[in-house]
């Protein structure tokens, strides 16, 4: 007997090892893969890896920092004079979304409707992966400590990331929506025909339950539906980029993500939402149906960017009205009809004047009845196709875009 | 008598320092989750932990040893991800016992051995990790010949390269 377990002691240890990790596998398998009875020895190896990852990024944005900081400073002048024209086209934009949005409250109050508002979210810098392309997580440098629970959603500006699947103290997992045991309630833009989306084992991002009746069109926007009870309603998902003809009565729609899950960088995990009733703005309760109307006709169209210069350098002799200071030029120069349109010198006034009041969009309640930026909106409207994809107020949009004030770290 | 196709000096079981038995596992779970940061692709073809695997058990060729650390390796990759536990455990395990058996009966000091070697492993080691998959946790997997053969060869590439480093390593007994 000693000779058969001297002879075939490897064997034997090969067997004992591999039959341990089978029924390992089987009781996780038979529990349904509960991670709360794996958690210990996850925390070992995750708390061993996650510091060196941390360690890293943090160098890696620090030589970052200082590199783009100090040294590679190339480009910012016109860089930054672009961010500032984009800067004053958002905020016209804002200013239409924010009327758009007073009267999508009204109408919400008066049907008493209740809607998902995002509260709170925590900005996480991404720290590593899995290091395996059949378990698509991340791993984030924010944890429990950070007021980061399990099932929270993870977004970023350009769409839905995925999941907290697991929570360390301070480390989290996420789970992205590419992998294959996600699952994400989403509903077509347009069409608004409801249905699940998941991942698939290399990688990529199907759109499941949608009947071959149905149509639906390569392009078409993805946003979050709320019915899984994790995401909020109306992120942007992703596109359709692929329709073809699947299983039994379905079709099979591959989804182009929003938010590219291959580089992210950082996060923000929405650790707050509120179901609260729509308050309606009650400001422009008393407003004529007329001026509503009056403020969402197009108006005359800007000047160009020459007899803009050319206004503001002889003012005087045009004898139309100068510009106030703090008005860019520049808002002009990039104005959306300003290579085609020559506007007389008195259409300046009121151009001008909404220039002002887009300036301050924080400050300046969009109210319908106001007459004075219907120029600028029309401009804007024009200018910028619609960039908010959500159908959720701007309150959320501008919320879930700045991410450090509400940061509690 | 035990016959081998490997010469006397070829035989010579190799051991390694504490630091380094710890160090180098860890140090390519950490690349392997890291890098993937940075160049998304590199999980898809490249896997350190299984070069390591192999590695420490055509040095030591002691079959048991192997095994051992192949099994807590895979383990620990398992352990980074969300799935069940086990799947490359069992399959590290495997790839742990065969490169140390082979590495009694085999010269695997050279170059060619070793991309062959690499080659063979890493595709037993898909195998093994396709039908566990599949098979007992019901993972949708699919095997493609092609992105196998084209991952070995590029594991086949690295772990030439990187045994060589690694052999620094190695302290006679």
């Amino acid at each position: 007997m000693e000779s058969v377990f001297g002879r075939y002691k490897n064997l034997i240890w090969l067997v004992i090892v591999l039959f341990v990790q089978v029924l390992g596998l089987a009781m996780q398998v038979k529990r349904g893969n509960d991670q709360e009875h794996t958690r210990l020895i996850r925390i070992w190896v995750v708390g061993a890896i996650t510091p060196f990852e941390r360690g890293l990024v943090w160098l890696e944005n620090s030589g970052g920092d200082i590199w783009h900081n100090y040294f590679y400073l190339r480009g910012v002048r016109a860089e930054n004079r672009q961010l500032k024209e984009q800067i004053e086209q958002m905020r016209l934009e804002q200013v239409r979304l924010s009327e758009d949005a007073a009267q999508a409250r009204r109408l919400q109050n008066l049907l008493a409707f209740k809607e998902q508002y995002i509260d709170k979210t925590v900005a996480a810098q991404v720290i590593g992966t899995s290091g395996t392309d059949s378990n698509r997580v991340i791993y984030i440098d924010k944890g429990e400590n950070s007021g980061i629970k399990r099932d929270m959603a993870v977004i970023t500006s350009d769409g839905v990331v995925g999941k907290v699947s697991l929570v360390f103290a301070s480390e989290s997992q996420i789970l992205l929506i590419n992998d294959q045991t996600s699952g994400v309630g989403v509903l077509l833009g347009d069409e608004r025909t409801q249905g699940v989306l998941s991942g698939t084992a290399n990688g990529r991002v199907v759109l499941n339950d949608v009947m071959s009746d149905n149509q639906v069109p390569v392009g078409e926007k993805l946003l979050t539906s709320g019915g899984d009870r994790i995401f909020p309603k109306g992120l942007p998902v992703g596109t359709v980029a692929k329709v073809g003809r699947g299983k039994d009565l379905f079709l099979n729609i591959e989804i182009k993500p929003a938010a590219d899950l291959s580089r992210l960088e950082e996060v923000l995990v929405l650790t707050e939402k509120q179901e609260r009733q729509a308050v309606a703005d009650d400001s422009g309760r008393n407003m004529r149906a007329a001026d509503i109307l009056a403020a969402r006709l197009p108006s005359v169209p800007d000047k160009p960017a020459e007899a803009n210069a050319a206004a503001a350098a002889a003012p005087k002799t045009a004898g139309a009205p100068t510009q106030p200071a703090g008005t860019n030029a520049t808002s002009n120069t990039h104005a959306p009809n300003a290579a085609t349109n020559v506007a007389p010198p008195s259409t300046q006034t009121p151009k001008t004047s909404a220039t002002n009041t887009s300036a301050k969009p924080q400050t300046t309640t969009a109210k319908p009845g106001n007459s004075q930026p219907k120029p600028a909106k029309s401009a804007a409207s024009d200018q910028a196709p619609t960039q908010s994809p959500t159908p959720n107020p701007p309150s959320n949009q501008s919320q879930a875009a700045a991410p450090n004030t509400n940061n509690p770290n | 008598m035990q016959i081998t196709y490997t010469s006397g000096e070829q035989i010579e079981v190799y051991r390694f320092s504490i630091p380094v038995t710890i160090g180098v596992p860890l140090l390519a779970l950490f690349l392997q989750a890291f890098i993937p940061l940075r160049f998304p692709n590199f999980a898809v073809y490249v896997d350190l932990p299984l070069l390591v695997t192999i590695f420490f058990a055509m040095a030591r060729r002691n079959p048991i040893s192997g095994l051992l650390t192949g099994s807590v390796i895979g383990l620990a990759q398992d352990m980074l991800g969300h799935g069940a536990i086990g799947i490359y455990g069992i399959a590290k395990t495997v790839v742990g016992y065969g490169a140390s058996s082979l590495g009694v009966k085999l010269d695997v000091e050279n170059a060619g051995a070793r991309f062959l070697v690499t080659l063979g492993f890493y595709l037993i080691h898909s195998a093994v990790y396709f039908t566990v998959a599949r098979g007992m946790v019901n993972m949708t997997q699919t095997w493609s010949w092609l992105h196998g053969i084209l991952a070995g060869l590029v594991n086949a590439v690295l772990g030439t390269a990187l045994y060589f480093l690694l052999d620094k390593f190695k302290q006679r007994t």
